[in-house]
């Protein structure tokens, strides 16, 4: 595919259904009111000259190249900032405009570097294109006298460079960290010829700048560019493909010089982005090339043993000779396998047929189990569908955002920055968190209302917001009749009427003034359209699924359901959670979500597979630990997921794993699991296979593969090796022929082929007959499963009680640079803005215990202790601590317990009992672990 | 498995549904192990159960009863 160039229309398009009618050149057209001459003119195929215009920013009128005439209308007017008029007459070339556009262009020229040879954005630099097009043959001017040339550079960034001697100060990389970001990082300081973009008084990488790139991709000359341009050249095709972070599931395009990553620019046309990006997506894929990545496959006799690289042949023929060995001894339910929520739908759908059909068992889970697994089970109870409700351009229609433990600018940057446009736009923001996270007060964002809760009580605030709408009449009850079981919602409204649901009561545990929660409750229920979005502070406590259903009920309540702008919507952790569960990776569940024990759907697999399906649910990962102490579960296939340093309770995790006789990980790195490993299948990157993610907006998007494996085969291959090893026949040529069978056998993926996706782009599921490009907003009349169901949701206390010897709360997350355990990021040049995880801890509780900001201090749990260095800060209240679980040095799930949500096992990472106090440095656990880790990832030299 | 880690699971199962009652929560219940729990997990509670051992709360220990007799051998 050669080099994909969007068209810029120059100004962003007009929604509005009158037209004006128009004359430009000659050419009569019809364009929306309100579009600019530029835009029309785009769109009739003219190409106005412009510099300081692109349509992802509003128009600035400032670089004056984009001159033209109009009938009747005195002087040159900017075609980006003129609108439209009915029978406007208008000329963009005229003798003239030539003239003006080329003494403008001349002026700029004579003061820009003229290395028409050696400059990077050579071949794709829109300054150069302008002089071409404003036919400037010579420069009048000399170098005499002041000029730019000799600026310093600002080579800070790991990523991007800025020259500002190619810097002309039309302000697009200020207006995209500003209208596109919403960091407000970049401003113009000086005035007149000393006019220059700054970054707030230093440099790029101490600034506020968040490195998304949007000033990089609005940059018109080259002077913010990237290094790997710098280095590589310009890219000569490009590939549209999907981020493998986050769960928002950016399209990018791979920018490519043969084999060889150029650059990832965000694609105009992903629907779920729309050409904005975020430093991980953008810029941190560089892991994939990364010289510590695993390319051979590995085996050992036992973990203590150093690897020994061998054949493919050899490594699958010992994996199927192992769990063959292993299932005659122990028996059939004896092994099992994860399936990875950063793998694609294919793999994910590969890896639960191998279990189930290959194995003979249900022993098959997912990553999904430690974050989103409540999200499924309250979503289906009272929705009828384990997914989110809404796309993300509902947002543009919200009025009111209620964020209930979710960080969406460091886990969910791109669609944080849609966030932060709604609010600027005068949306409302209720934030429930422990922490003050970025979102309730950022440059122009202020929240109106945030309920700084008590870690393990979210389950005691929603009822109490919903108990305020019930006892207020703010319930929405037409809706209600007419969508909902009456008589549930009746018992439900009795249940959440009492007394002990008042905000009164609640103020007591949770610890929010009751007037905050009454004021939160009342704008959430009369603020007009009110969306819910919540993350893993909701899912991830022994009530995560408890609080789900309790946050559907308040929907339910209020009629903040099926229509854009309002939702339940869970924000999820990676690329493709929502996807990987879709696809049958839970044990008790096939292909969307229909239960093993169902002979009717069974049916349906067994006659594809030809073998007969165990109707029985099979273990969840915390269950497999379990067994494995007790001696039942002995082999395990892991395919990209890092569980001994993404689950909780490290020592048990280690202990269960060590207790096994063959696990095989499957990964790019040997990560912290792998140490525990007798097999280890390199496995490939995004970049290398082609198949599909599915973001949270339930959006199924193409990755296209734009390199060959550099392990040699894809990881939905490799599966595919172990089944034909273990004598199961399984004969995919391509991801599209699993697609095709996915979508025979999953009746909301009916209509999904590669080839509908390429024709469309993406689409988001339910896609059936019904609804042949998709469901982008759910329940749209009525719900999924029938009639709304609303649910009991009675608090209970978590087990996990902070007292005298243990007497801080800790709650765990994310950070922006990094991502989940750091597998990918850490092998980036990110590890710059977060080189190791820190505690935040509030001054007063440092205080008590004498710890200044960067001590070593020591965190302790009943679970065990780790030690890393405190950040002193009050985004914590007292009594709460928070820390990150991105570096395996800290290991801070050694901390955190075995609690779990009632009905799924999620862990409780968000609650921990814990004490802090000084420390010399890392514990001895924390240096005997590391020292295992080193001894474990020995390779003997091939002979 | 250990016998107290899946006490604790059962009782808080139970939690959740208690608001049903003895009436209708046990069954509840005892649907939720039945479409959740391996069946070696369920076995180990049951096996708990008939040793005697308790920890239980009521309403999941009539639940454990449920499976107790469906899983008996005629």
């Amino acid at each position: 595919m050669p080099l994909i160039k969007e068209t810029d229309y120059g100004t962003p398009a007009i929604a509005s259904e009158k037209t004006i009618s128009l004359m430009i050149d000659g050419m009569t057209m019809e364009v929306p009111e309100g579009t600019s001459i530029m835009r029309a003119a785009a769109l009739a195929g003219i190409t106005v000259p412009k510099l300081c215009a692109t349509d992802s920013l509003n128009a600035f009128g400032s670089c004056r190249l984009c001159l033209v005439e109009i009938e009747g209308r005195a002087g040159t007017p900017a075609s980006c900032t003129t609108p439209v008029a009915p029978g406007m007459v208008v000329a963009t070339e005229t003798e003239r405009l030539k003239k003006l556009r080329r003494g403008i262009m001349e002026l700029y020229v004579s003061d820009f570097p003229r290395d028409i040879l050696t400059a990077p954005a050579n071949g794709n630099c829109e300054f150069h294109d302008m002089a071409g097009a404003v036919g400037l043959r010579e420069v009048r001017y000399g170098y005499d006298g002041a000029t730019h040339l000799n600026a310093k550079k600002d080579e800070s960034n790991p990523y991007f460079t800025f020259d500002a001697s190619r810097c002309i100060v039309c302000s697009r990389c200020v207006r995209a960290c500003e209208d596109i970001q919403g960091t407000y990082a970049l401003t113009i300081a000086g005035r007149g010829f000393a006019s220059q973009v700054a970054t707030g008084g230093t440099d790029f990488f101490a600034s506020e700048c968040v490195s998304c790139g949007a000033c990089v991709q609005a940059c018109p000359t080259g002077a913010l560019i990237e290094k790997s341009v710098i280095a590589a050249g310009q890219p000569e095709h490009s590939v549209i493909t999907t981020c493998a972070y986050c769960g928002v599931g950016c399209n990018f395009k791979a920018e490519m010089r043969g084999e060889e990553v150029v650059r990832m620019v965000p694609y105009k046309d992903g629907k779920a982005n729309h050409g904005h990006s975020c430093v991980k997506g953008r810029f941190a894929w560089g892991y994939a090339m990364h010289r510590e990545r695993i390319l051979k496959p590995m085996l050992r006799e036992k973990i203590t043993d150093p690897w020994r690289e061998v054949s493919w042949e050899e490594a699958i023929g010992r994996v199927a000779s192992e769990f063959k060995r292993i299932q005659a001894r122990y028996g059939r339910f004896s092994v099992g396998g994860i399936t990875s929520s950063r793998c694609t739908n294919e793999e994910t759908y590969l890896v639960q047929q191998l279990v189930r059909a290959g194995f003979g068992n249900n022993n098959v889970d997912t990553c999904a189990r430690v974050c989103h697994s409540p999200t499924g089970y309250g979503l289906k109870a009272t929705f009828g569908t384990s997914a989110g409700t809404q796309d993300f351009d509902s947002i543009d229609h919200a009025d009111v955002m209620l964020v209930i433990g979710a960080n969406p600018t460091d886990a969910h940057p791109v669609f944080a920055s849609a966030m932060k446009r709604r609010l600027r736009a005068g949306a409302k923001l209720i934030v429930v968190d422990p922490r003050r996270i970025d979102l309730v007060r950022t440059p122009h964002v202020a929240a109106t209302y945030h309920l700084a809760l008590q870690p393990g009580t979210n389950v005691a605030i929603v009822n109490a917001l919903a108990h305020v709408v019930v006892t207020e009449n703010l319930v929405n009850e037409a809706f209600v009749r007419d969508h909902c079981e009456w008589d549930a919602f009746q018992d439900w409204a009795s249940f959440i009427a009492r007394p002990e649901n008042s905000p009164e009561a609640v103020a007591k545990v949770a610890g929010v003034p009751a007037a905050l929660i009454r004021d939160a409750a009342r704008l959430y229920a009369t603020g007009g359209n009110a969306a819910i979005y919540y993350g893993l502070g909701v899912t991830e406590h022994s009530q995560g699924t408890t609080t789900v259903i309790a946050i559907a009920n308040l929907a339910m309540a209020t009629g903040n359901i099926g229509r854009p702008g309002v939702g339940v919507n869970p924000l999820r952790g990676q690329n493709n959670v929502q996807g990987s569960c879709d696809m049958g990776s839970f044990p008790h569940e096939l292909p969307d979500y229909r239960h093993i024990s169902d002979p009717a759907v069974r049916r349906i697999y067994e006659d594809i597979w030809g073998v007969k399906l165990d109707a029985e649910p099979g273990l969840r990962i915390p269950n497999m630990i379990d067994a494995a102490m007790d001696g039942s579960f002995k082999g395990l296939y892991i395919q990209g997921e890092d569980i001994i340093q993404s689950d909780p309770d490290t020592q048990h995790m280690i202990a269960g794993i060590s207790a096994m006789e063959c696990v095989v990980v499957q990964d790019l790195f040997l990560n912290e699991t792998a140490n525990y490993a007798h097999i280890f299948l390199p496995g490939s990157s995004f970049l290398e296979k082609d198949g599909t993610f599915t973001n949270a907006e339930r959006r199924v998007n193409r990755v296209r593969r734009v390199m060959r494996p550099k392990n040699g085969y894809a990881d939905w291959e490799i599966t595919q090796l172990i089944a034909q090893a273990l004598g199961y026949p399984m004969h995919y040529a391509h991801p599209s022929e699993i697609m095709d069978e996915i979508a025979r056998t999953t009746p909301s993926f009916a209509g999904i082929s590669y080839d509908l996706l390429d024709r469309v782009g993406s689409v988001q599921w339910p896609c059936d007959a019904n609804a042949p490009l998709g469901t982008p907003v759910m329940h749209i009349g009525g719900f999924a499963r029938g009639r709304g169901h609303f649910m009991i949701t009675e608090y209970v206390p978590t087990e996990e009680k902070s007292g005298p010897r243990f007497p801080l709360l800790l709650t765990t997350g994310r950070i922006l640079s990094q991502y989940n355990v750091g597998a990918q990021t850490r092998h980036t040049e990110n590890s710059l803005w977060h080189e190791e995880d820190r505690l935040e801890i509030h001054p007063h509780d440092a205080e008590q215990r004498g710890i200044r900001d960067g001590d070593w201090v020591k965190l302790e749990s009943r679970s065990g202790a780790t030690a890393l260095r405190a950040l002193i800060t009050d985004r914590v209240a007292t009594g709460v601590v928070y820390t990150t679980f991105h570096h395996p040095d800290t290991q801070a799930n050694v901390v955190t317990t075995e609690f779990s949500d009632w009905a799924t096992n999620c862990p409780e990472y968000k609650v921990t009992a814990v004490q802090v106090s000084r420390s010399n440095g890392p514990t001895e656990w924390q240096e005997t672990y590391r020292q295992h880790a080193e001894q474990s990832r020995r390779v003997l030299a091939a002979e | 498995m250990p016998p107290e880690k899946l006490t604790m699971m059962a009782n808080q199962i139970s939690r959740f549904f208690a608001h049903l009652g003895p009436e209708h929560a046990p069954e509840e219940i005892a649907d939720h192990l039945r479409k959740f729990w391996d069946p070696r997990m369920r076995r180990d509670i049951i096996a708990y159960v008939a040793a005697g051992g308790g920890g239980l709360d009521p309403l999941a220990a009539a639940a454990v009863a449920r499976l107790a007799a469906e899983t008996r051998v005629p």
